[in-house]
């Protein structure tokens, strides 16, 4: 019997969205983390470093409350689009952008930090505007650190079971991801689906991080 | 040519110290911010290059407020017309020499008459290095790349941060040309950091003199801050000598022998290779190494005589020795003998003598550095 391909194309969709949201959230976040002497940094840092400590569950529950129709936020979703944010692709991108949100500033703010001030002062002095010097200067030099974490936040959002379990349920074709069709099948004792399903993520994440590891030499600037 | 200048005024803590400066400086030629380290030297070129915030700064360049913390003026460094190299060269490594270049020569100002690539290119000999790596090139070769880069920005003004003093002495004699003869050739002016008395007395037209509590202690032209006392507590073990303005005016390659012009008087050395006729150089003469005759010797080792006229004698009291000066044209020359001497040959001040430099004091090492 075939087994139903479209928890991966769903898992690649909701992983790769939650990638691009959060590489155009969590750049600037981690840029600023990097840079700034502000009081309010370690409050910042410890909040993004959140999502690694805590179970998925307590994330997911939390989303759950947050997103659902009676609060603020839910409400106001759907006022405005008419769907709920709980069960819906939506609701799973914005909580998964959290659950991943430290694998993309993390390693961002580690590039932008061994970067230093040196670069962009020289860059400054050269004329080149603060947003001119960030793109051809400081993304270039990240840009080891731009890989990895793009590909940890990709990988990372795949893995996700707890989450999505408690923010999005199990809906074909919205929100029933490759890990939630493998819980699925194991719980009616369907391995061999189970098999195809699991062995496949995980023929497809080592030829994703083979492939990374391998870019990454090729990728380093030469220093020194 | 005009009266341009830059205004800096400058209070902000540093180092332990706070520096505390209130300069005007004319914007030609050369000037040399010269003090011990942590003087806060490098700080001020930042401030003028608006990379310092901290403190109360004001900076006015030819008449146009660029930072005055007490208004809340700030001009962001990338629109100043400045240009700095700084002490580590701060290529980008993820360009190569050409790139690099490249990154100035985009985003320069509009001028008239720009300074062009090529111009740079030949200028700094940076032809061969086009397509190299900046990590594989010696210290000396960035720092020309960092150099020409800035260049390419069309600066008002060159501000250099102690860009010698990364490089071992070869490396150093290797830049050193360009750093003398870039400004003069492309016509902007410099203020230049440096702790080494060798480099400024090579480089600099002008030295202010940063003493290390952050306060400027003497300013003049050099030869003459040489004289002060402000620099010779500085300098401690350094030479009483005296700078000569000279020109190259012929290369003798059989006898392998310089000839310079100093006033109207002929002077030779060992012939520097590297130097080419009409280049005007300076020369720092080690007041002992000139010796005094009432008449013009004859039949005599030493290759040059210089007629000269002293002006001053200084006797250095509780000591065998004596300083005259002498005045040669527009220059001066210092010369160390006893006081037995002084007197033995009845030397007084307006009377005509004549000054015997011993040629070696020329010799190769002694231009490139009184140097260290």
């Amino acid at each position: 019997m075939m087994v139903d391909l479209s928890p991966l194309w769903l898992t690649i969709q909701l992983a790769g969205t939650t990638t691009i949201f959060l590489l155009l959230l969590g750049t600037p976040l981690a840029w600023w983390l990097a840079n700034t002497t502000a009081k309010a940094r370690p409050f910042v840092e410890a909040l993004t470093a959140l999502p690694i400590v805590l179970p998925p569950t307590v994330i997911g529950f939390y989303f759950l409350i947050l997103l659902s129709p009676t609060s603020t936020i839910g409400r106001f979703w759907v006022d405005i689009t008419g769907e709920t944010l709980t069960f819906s692709f939506t609701g799973l991108v914005i909580a998964s952008m959290f659950y991943s949100l430290p694998f993309m500033v993390q390693p961002l703010q580690t590039a932008f930090q061994a970067i230093g001030r040196a670069p962009m002062e020289a860059a400054a002095t050269l004329r080149a505007s603060p947003i001119n010097a960030f793109f051809t200067v400081a993304v270039p030099l990240a840009r080891r650190g731009f890989l990895t974490a793009i590909v940890l936040s990709f990988t990372h959002t795949i893995g996700e079971f707890g989450v999505v379990l408690m923010v999005g349920g199990n809906i074909p074709g919205q929100t029933k991801v490759i890990s939630i069709a493998i819980y699925e099948h194991v719980e009616t004792l369907q391995y061999a689906q189970a098999h195809q399903l699991a062995g496949g993520l995980m023929i497809f994440s080592f030829i994703v991080l083979l492939a990374v590891y391998s870019m990454n030499r090729k990728l380093a600037v030469h220093v020194g | 040519m005009s009266g341009k200048s830059l205004i800096i005024r400058a209070k902000l803590p540093f180092a332990g110290h706070t520096i505390n400066v209130n300069e005007i400086v004319p914007l030609t030629g050369t000037t040399a911010l010269f003090g011990p380290s942590g003087s806060g030297k490098s700080t001020l070129l930042r401030v003028i290059a608006g990379l310092e915030t901290r403190g109360n700064l004001f900076v006015e360049f030819n008449g146009e407020i660029w930072t005055d913390t007490k208004s809340g003026i700030f001009r962001p460094p990338h629109q100043r017309s400045v240009g700095m190299v700084f002490q580590d060269d701060r290529l980008f490594p993820h360009l190569n020499v050409s790139g690099n270049l490249s990154f100035a020569n985009k985003r320069c100002r509009k001028v008239a008459i720009p300074i062009t690539m090529e111009r740079v290119v030949e200028a700094l000999d940076l032809a061969k290095l086009l397509t190299s790596h900046p990590s594989t090139l010696s210290g000396g070769e960035k720092q020309r790349v960092a150099l020409g880069r800035t260049l390419l920005t069309q600066p008002e003004l060159l501000l250099l941060d102690e860009p010698l003093s990364a490089l071992d002495i070869r490396r150093k004699a290797e830049l050193l040309p360009f750093l003398d003869k870039i400004p003069r050739e492309f016509g902007v002016p410099v203020i230049f950091v440096s702790h080494a008395i060798g480099e400024v007395a090579r480089l600099a037209d002008e030295v202010i003199l940063l003493s290390p509590n952050g306060r400027v202690s003497a300013r003049g032209p050099i030869p003459e801050i040489f004289d002060t006392q402000e620099m010779h507590d500085f300098t401690g073990k350094f030479e009483a000598g005296s700078f000569l303005q000279v020109t190259v005016i012929g290369q003798d390659v059989e006898f392998q022998i310089t000839t310079l012009k100093f006033e109207d008087e002929v002077l030779r050395m060992p012939m520097v290779a590297s130097l080419n006729i009409g280049d005007r150089i300076r020369l720092r003469v080690r007041a002992r190494d000139v010796a005094i005759a009432v008449k013009r010797p004859e039949g005599i080792s030493i290759r040059n005589t210089i007629a000269a006229t002293i002006s001053e004698i200084k006797v250095e009291p509780n000591t065998a020795f004596a300083e005259i000066i002498f005045t040669v044209g527009f220059q001066s020359l210092r010369a160390r003998i006893t006081r037995q001497a002084v007197a033995e040959l009845g030397l007084e001040v307006r009377q005509d003598a004549f000054a015997l430099i011993k040629s070696v004091s020329f010799d190769r090492r002694m231009m490139i550095s009184a140097l260290e």
